[in-house]
């Protein structure tokens, strides 16, 4: 009973090839990592799932439904996401901003009610950004942006968490901070997580299961500490790392570039 | 922020009875309003009362209609294409609203029935919707929706040109820049009736949209992903401006600067929202295009000042100082 599957995507853009044969699944109260060298796929793959881009073949199902059949408004109630780039376009305030995401959960006409209200200020401080509300976003710095952002998907509430490079721009404490709530999430909410990320120590540590991409495939998935090995980091990213271990995981850093694959 | 609102609300709101009323009283025959409007509510067709609803009533209610629809639009446009630079004709929908006017002045069907006139404006509207769709395509982007506006409104230019270059009749072509000029004179209840259909059609496609519009803020993705539609938005969009601002331009010519510069006035107050500025902006066109044709009678020239003239130049200098503004804060 996975909440997410996806089995045989493939996509092109024109005739390149963006993903091939892909499969992924997300079930409730994990985090799974998206990783992969830049170009992978992995952003193209998060669009998938909330119908920005439809698959050319394969079968999307959520829920056991397939996807295409599920009404845009009734998606947005269920699965937020954040994607990647970071546009805002009018200087609103960062309350405002948050504000938005309550957007799947009120009618044309509604004006936000105690329960958006209390949604809204969960988020900003879960987040860490209450104080920030009455700012306007023009004024923030980027990683401050960044976390009203996450604040305004998580004030959807909702039941599936699609993030694409949700710490990009944080410092490494908000990192932190934000890969905790996700795991707490999922954890202790049974919300489905599912995050791109390029900090390997941070899916080492943080997620149940990693889908490492490279050039529109999946080269392997699993547990971290299957998927970070040697060979694939080498195969993929053409890195060399180093590893480490701690009581409560272990680490992955980067060390050197393999000359080209 | 529920209260500021309410008092911008208020604000604007008297402020579009004051202009109203004002509008009202402004003219060469001097009466008392009120004393006109209980002749005419009566059925007694005094002086005061036939020019009051013949003449004075039509005109500041065209006003409103005008004002308010470009005002919205173009709220609309700036929320639609993220760019505060935007205004109700960046689709072409003014641009092909004049040329059919033009045509049908080319034609000579203006002295043929009054309503020629408006209706060629109308039939120009929709035509340039049509021809934004053919070229840009059903599910067409912000960009290629500017891009085929922009040639759009091109063509329709050098068909306007065209007809003034061949028109056989300089009175004729006179006649056409002045109508293109913009203006509120001598407008009737016909007027009155023809655009106030369309432009409540247009008003109502157009105020839909707050919500959408505001989820755009954060870009086209994040807002698909709330569950916006966006090809309905832009359809609603393109249809409520041409619906609205066709039947402005039809019966009153093209006036510029309004549904630019009100947006941008309004904007701070409404705390940037674009969803709320959609209201606010209707309001604020009202009263400035209630004011600018007040301006109009009151400023004694030879030949009527035209209402197009007058919003242009006030328009272009306050736009200049914007992006003086602008440029500063980027420094």
């Amino acid at each position: 009973m996975s909440t997410l599957v996806a089995s045989d995507l493939c996509f092109s853009f024109g005739d390149r090839p963006v993903l091939e044969d892909v499969r992924f699944d997300l079930a409730p109260g994990e985090v799974v990592g998206l990783i992969g060298p830049n170009g992978a796929g992995k952003s193209t793959l998060m669009k998938m799932f909330v119908r920005l881009l439809e698959p050319s073949t394969g079968s999307l199902l959520f829920d056991g439904k397939p996807l295409s059949g599920i009404p845009p408004g009734t998606l947005a109630r269920q699965m937020a996401y954040l994607p990647q780039s970071q546009e805002i376009y009018w200087p609103l305030t960062a309350g405002k901003v948050v504000a938005l995401g309550r957007i799947p959960h009120l009618a044309p006409w509604e004006s936000l009610g105690p329960e958006d209200e209390e949604a809204i200020a969960e988020a900003m401080r879960a987040t860490d950004t209450l104080h920030l509300a009455g700012r306007p976003v023009d004024q923030l710095a980027g990683g401050e942006q960044r976390l009203v952002l996450i604040a305004r998907l998580l004030a959807s509430a909702p039941s599936v968490i699609l993030a694409d490079e949700p710490v990009m721009g944080l410092d490494p404490c908000h990192e932190l901070q934000v890969m905790e709530l996700f795991r707490d999430l999922a954890v202790r909410k049974g919300k489905s997580v599912a995050v791109v990320l390029h900090n390997l120590t941070l899916a080492a540590r943080f997620c149940d299961r990693i889908f490492l991409m490279h050039r529109g495939k999946i080269l392997t998935a699993g547990a971290p500490d299957l998927v970070l090995r040697e060979e694939y980091l080498r195969e993929s990213y053409g890195i060399e790392a180093r590893y480490g271990r701690e009581k409560d995981g272990f680490y992955v850093i980067p060390w050197k570039r393999i000359g080209t694959i | 922020m529920k209260k500021n609102s309410a008092v911008l609300y208020a604000v604007l709101l008297a402020g579009l009875a004051g202009a109203f009323l004002f509008s009202l009283g402004i003219g060469e025959m001097k009466f008392s309003l009120a004393g006109a409007l209980a002749d005419w509510l009566s059925g007694r067709m005094s002086e005061a009362a036939v020019v009051f609803s013949e003449i004075r009533l039509p005109r500041a209610i065209l006003a409103v209609l005008v004002g308010a629809s470009l005002g919205l639009s173009g709220a609309a446009m700036q929320g639609l294409l993220r760019n505060p630079l935007a205004e109700p004709g960046v689709l072409g929908v003014t641009g092909g609203a004049a040329l059919g006017a033009v045509l049908v002045f080319y034609a000579g069907g203006a002295s043929v029935f009054g309503m020629a006139l408006p209706l060629g404006g109308m039939a120009g509207a929709f035509v340039s919707v049509w021809a934004l769709y053919f070229f840009a395509g059903l599910t067409a982007g912000v960009q290629t929706l500017i891009l085929a506006g922009i040639a759009l409104n091109t063509l329709a230019f050098a068909g306007t040109s065209l007809a003034l270059n061949l028109s056989s009749n300089p009175y004729a072509a006179l006649e056409i820049v002045f109508w293109q000029m913009g203006s509120l004179s001598d407008r009737s209840f016909e007027h009155v009736w023809l655009a106030l259909p369309f432009v409540l059609a247009g008003w109502g496609l157009l105020l839909w949209n707050g919500r959408a519009l505001d989820a755009l803020t954060l870009g086209e993705e994040t807002a698909a992903s709330l569950g916006i539609s966006l090809k309905a938005l832009r359809r609603r969009l393109v249809w409520g401006t041409a619906l609205a601002v066709g039947a402005s331009v039809s019966v009153c010519g093209s006036i510029g600067f309004v549904g630019l510069v009100v947006p941008h006035l309004l904007r701070p107050w409404v705390g940037q929202e674009p969803g709320k500025l959609l209201k606010a902006s209707a309001l604020g066109g009202a009263i400035l295009l209630l004011v600018a044709d007040s301006a109009v009678r009151l400023i004694p020239s030879l030949n009527e000042l035209k209402l197009g003239v007058v919003t242009s130049l006030v328009g272009a200098p306050f736009f200049i100082y914007l992006i003086m503004k602008m440029r500063r804060s980027l420094l």
